[in-house]
């Protein structure tokens, strides 16, 4: 029962010291806390205070790493979507054409470059080539022209390395323009290779 | 009397610029096909005046406007304005026939079509105003729901027959005209009859694209595109049913498909990763399509036949630019049409050959724009058909007179149609976005 006793009265001098020790570290501007302990010689009072006062830095403590681990998640899921968006967007950069050309021009080579190693990483992805024209010359014919671009891509496509059978080629000829207009400005926007992906997984593998 | 005095006013009128032009109207007198006409008359150039007389019963002003239009739309003929007090006037004058004739005489008349509504349809009498005699009749049957598309081309047909009467040769009312209306998903294959009334639409695929008449008129053929198999379709008018003729492998469409004169097969290019070449298939669908070129990489599209069947003008790039060649109907022997020129960017497309086979229209590149021109199939020196706009894709009515194209004239794109002996115009459809005309052959049923 000694024992007991004398542990109860060391618990409450600690407890005295830790009060005067907080009390001494509580910086002059800090906000009051929310319930301000009652003044008066009431040692379960003031204990109680404490004990709920160390809770809630404790809580704090860990609301604040819940939150940054949080934040360190979701940036590192951004900076994922970033670098996959980024890579499904160098697969899908439309390449463009001379009028009534389908020959690739230097800056469609350095542009289909860029496509290259994503589609070597990434074996299971399928894509769609989809030739098109500006709206001058005939209907018909730029429908065959359409096919004959989509076809150049392939073709380079399948030099560096591609497998045949993952590239689709279509045309559309003039029919979906990217830009209205009659001047070469549209025309220059409309005469165009695009792409899209048509299988493989969601997310793309860095080269 | 105060009607019948302003046409004849008119008529003077018309008479003294006729004299302007240098032609006699007192010459020797031309029987041409069964009417009397006054004067040296040329029929490519000369116009026979016809009154088309009031006809009484239900539908009876539709049926004479109907007919008063489609003899006007020949190009061949002028309507004279008569009015319901002039033919009283001229009935009044007693004749056995119950025309006054002399009164015909004086408007200048050549003709006159009289028509009476019977139960099932019409009886016309074309009077012959020289003569002062009916030179010939007949009954024409109508279905009884009047302004139904079967019921507009009975109509139509009539004015063919009473056409031919006057001249000789059918007239072209009674065709109709596939084109495509809209643009990109919207677009859809169309027919028209031949004076613009009567639109349908032909449900196809999303992108059916590229409409061809079958030589009897029953059948279109059309190809789609895009991101579905590129397929050729037979679509049966009567039935409404759609057939699948060839569907193109992975890579690759078909486009361009016209009928052979025969009616038996299909001519096509076939568009892939190796250029386009032109193949012709039996509509059968059982035997093996044929290949015509070897375009090695060239892009060879457009295969119109010749109307005896034994050659085709097709478009092909192997000079480098798109130009007209014409090859034998087994791909031998093919000759370039148009004459190329090195130092030119020339671009010349969408030919179709005359269906009396003398001459192929085409759209050529002449500044900005496209223009229609004609070519002897022989080849030769090209006559130039427009130059207002943008003009493309020509396509031959079956008098080979007329032409329907695509014109930007009015702004946007619309179908107007060109008589290429007077060079008259007119403008077929009003809905924007029309283009790629097909003019059928006479429609009989």
């Amino acid at each position: 029962m000694n024992a007991t006793r004398r542990i109860a009265g060391l618990t409450a001098a600690l407890l005295s010291a830790t009060m005067l020790d907080a009390c001494r570290h509580k910086a002059p501007d800090q906000p009051a806390p929310a319930v301000i302990p009652a003044a008066g010689p009431n040692a379960d009072s003031a204990r109680a205070a404490q004990e709920a006062a160390a809770r809630r830095a404790a809580d704090d403590a860990a609301r604040r790493r819940a939150a940054d681990s949080a934040a360190a998640a979701a940036a590192a899921a951004r900076d994922a979507a970033a670098a996959a968006g980024a890579l499904r967007t160098t697969l899908t950069a439309m390449v463009h054409f001379d009028y009534d050309q389908a020959d690739l021009r230097p800056d469609d080579r350095a542009i289909l470059d860029a496509k290259v190693p994503i589609l070597t990483a990434n074996p299971a992805v399928m894509i769609r080539v989809a030739g098109h024209t500006d709206e001058r010359g005939s209907d018909e014919y730029n429908l065959a022209l359409g096919q004959r671009r989509a076809s150049a891509v392939k073709a380079y496509l399948v030099q560096h390395g591609i497998a045949e059978s993952r590239v689709q080629t279509i045309s559309y000829g003039e029919e979906r323009p990217m830009a209205q207009g009659t001047d070469e400005g549209a025309y220059s926007q409309n005469r165009r290779a695009e792409f899209e992906i048509t299988g493989g997984p969601q997310t793309l593998r860095k080269p | 009397m105060k009607a019948f005095a302003r046409a004849a006013f008119a008529l003077a009128a018309g008479m003294a610029l006729n004299a302007g032009t240098g032609r006699t109207a007192l010459a020797q007198d031309t029987t041409f096909r069964g009417i009397t006409l006054v004067g040296n008359y040329d029929p490519l150039r000369d116009k026979i005046s016809v009154a088309v007389l009031p006809v009484s019963g239900a539908f009876g002003d539709s049926l004479r406007a109907i007919i008063q239009r489609d003899l006007d739309f020949s190009d061949r003929f002028t309507i004279l304005p008569v009015e319901g007090g002039d033919v009283d006037a001229a009935r009044a004058g007693g004749a056995a026939s119950g025309l006054n004739y002399s009164i015909f005489q004086r408007l200048n008349a050549a003709a006159v079509v009289q028509m009476t509504s019977m139960s099932n349809g019409i009886h016309v009498a074309l009077h012959d105003v020289a003569k002062g005699q009916v030179v010939n009749v007949g009954d024409f049957a109508l279905p009884s729901a009047g302004f139904s598309r079967e019921w507009r081309l009975a109509v139509h047909r009539t004015s063919d027959e009473i056409a031919r009467w006057m001249t000789g040769q059918r007239g072209i009312a009674a065709t109709r005209i596939a084109y495509i209306r809209g643009s990109g998903k919207s677009a859809a294959i169309r027919i028209v009859d031949s004076d613009g009334a009567g639109e349908i639409t032909v449900p196809t695929d999303e992108n059916g694209f590229g409409p061809a008449w079958h030589p009897s008129g029953t059948m279109l053929a059309y190809h789609t595109y895009g991101d579905v198999a590129s397929r050729i379709v037979l679509f049966d008018l009567a039935t409404a049913n759609s057939r699948t003729l060839a569907t193109a492998p992975r890579n690759t469409q078909y486009i361009t498909p016209s009928f052979t004169p025969d009616g038996t097969s299909i001519l096509y290019a076939r568009s892939g990763e190796n250029g386009s070449d032109i193949y012709a298939v039996g509509l059968s669908g059982t035997d093996a399509p044929r290949r015509l070129t070897a375009g090695r990489g060239a892009q060879n599209t457009s295969p119109t036949s010749s109307p005896d069947g034994r050659r085709v003008v097709y478009v092909g790039n192997g000079h480098g630019q798109p130009e007209l060649y014409i090859m034998d109907a087994d791909g031998t022997d093919a000759r370039l049409l148009t004459e190329y020129d090195f130092s030119d960017k020339n671009y010349r497309s969408d030919p179709d050959w005359s269906p009396d086979g003398r001459l192929i229209a085409y759209q050529e590149q002449i500044g900005p724009n496209f223009q229609i021109r004609t070519i002897r199939a022989t080849g030769g020196a090209p006559k130039q058909l427009t130059s207002e706009g943008a003009n493309e894709q020509p396509s031959w009515a079956p008098d080979s007179r007329h032409v329907v194209f695509t014109s930007t004239r009015s702004g946007v794109r619309q179908l107007w149609v060109l008589d290429t002996e007077t060079f008259r115009m007119r403008q077929l459809t009003t809905s924007a976005g029309s283009r790629l005309a097909a003019w059928s052959s006479r429609l009989t049923q």
